[in-house]
């Protein structure tokens, strides 16, 4: 599935303008520790967590992940949206917690490391 | 075309406590890297290394210098800080020790993973830290090298 699809399909806020959605989402990590997403993320994975600062942008462009959700309807902060922007990284955002747009994720088929 | 001229060298300096450009030494490695042509599993190999290189500076340290060099057949970074040291080498390539401070960890660093995710992914690993003066990585990677993540 690409990210538009994802965020249709669970209604996810999409913060990013003039990123594209168009990505092919290859699987899923939820993690809040970014050295442990350094280390187990991977390419075209979809990162979950709740994390809101710049520095989750360097670790998606990095690791070449498909975007970022940020759970608990939390908001990225005014210089990751834009370090996302530059770097045409996806940022969404979900109201639910981790745990449950995890599942809300795997359920629509996209799998873990 | 020799190997000593096709060889690139470029110098990336790193200033402690600099959280706000944060990665933007290893993302500039990245792009260096594939625009030399370097296969993706291996540019992003090198960009793991430099990016927690890069962040154990910027934690621990008040500045150091990366140095990238990239000949055909490897890609070498050294990384040599001033700063405090590590008293326990073995115990910081420990996964999951940490001495990150209650304001790192809430931002998400200080899973003890930062020495272990450079370990795992150099072809040549070397470290060398001295308290009170400071700690010098030299990385290499392989272009041609495989079995690696």
């Amino acid at each position: 599935m690409t990210l538009s699809e994802l965020a249709a399909c669970l209604d996810l806020k999409v913060f990013t303008s003039g990123v594209p959605l168009d990505t092919p989402v290859l699987g899923g990590y939820a993690s809040d520790l970014l050295s442990d997403v350094i280390g187990h993320g991977r390419k075209g994975d979809l990162w979950v967590t709740m994390q809101v600062h710049p520095n989750i942008v360097a670790v998606a462009v990095l690791k070449d992940l498909a975007g970022i959700v940020l759970v608990n309807g939390r908001e990225p902060a005014p210089e990751t949206l834009e370090q996302a922007a530059r770097e045409k990284i996806a940022l969404l955002g979900a109201r639910l917690g981790a745990f449950d747009i995890s599942g809300r994720l795997y359920g629509l088929g996209l799998k873990g490391s | 075309m020799s190997v000593a001229e096709s060889t690139f060298r470029r110098e990336f300096p790193v200033k402690g406590g600099d959280f706000a450009k944060a990665g933007t030494a290893a993302c500039e490695i990245k792009e260096l890297l594939k625009d030399l042509g370097i296969d993706t599993t291996t540019v992003r190999r090198a960009a793991i290394v430099a990016y927690e290189a890069e962040m154990n500076v910027i934690m621990y340290a008040r500045e150091a210098r990366m140095d990238l060099t990239v000949s055909p057949k490897e890609i070498h970074l050294i990384i040599d800080d001033r700063g405090p040291g590590i008293p326990d080498v073995e115990l910081a390539l420990t996964e999951g020790y940490s001495t990150a401070t209650a304001e790192m960890r809430e931002l998400g660093f200080g899973a003890g993973m930062g020495l272990p995710n450079i370990k795992r992914n150099a072809d040549v690993f070397a470290i060398d830290s001295e308290v009170g003066r400071g700690t010098r990585l030299e990385i290499t990677i392989r272009t041609n090298g495989h079995g690696k993540p």
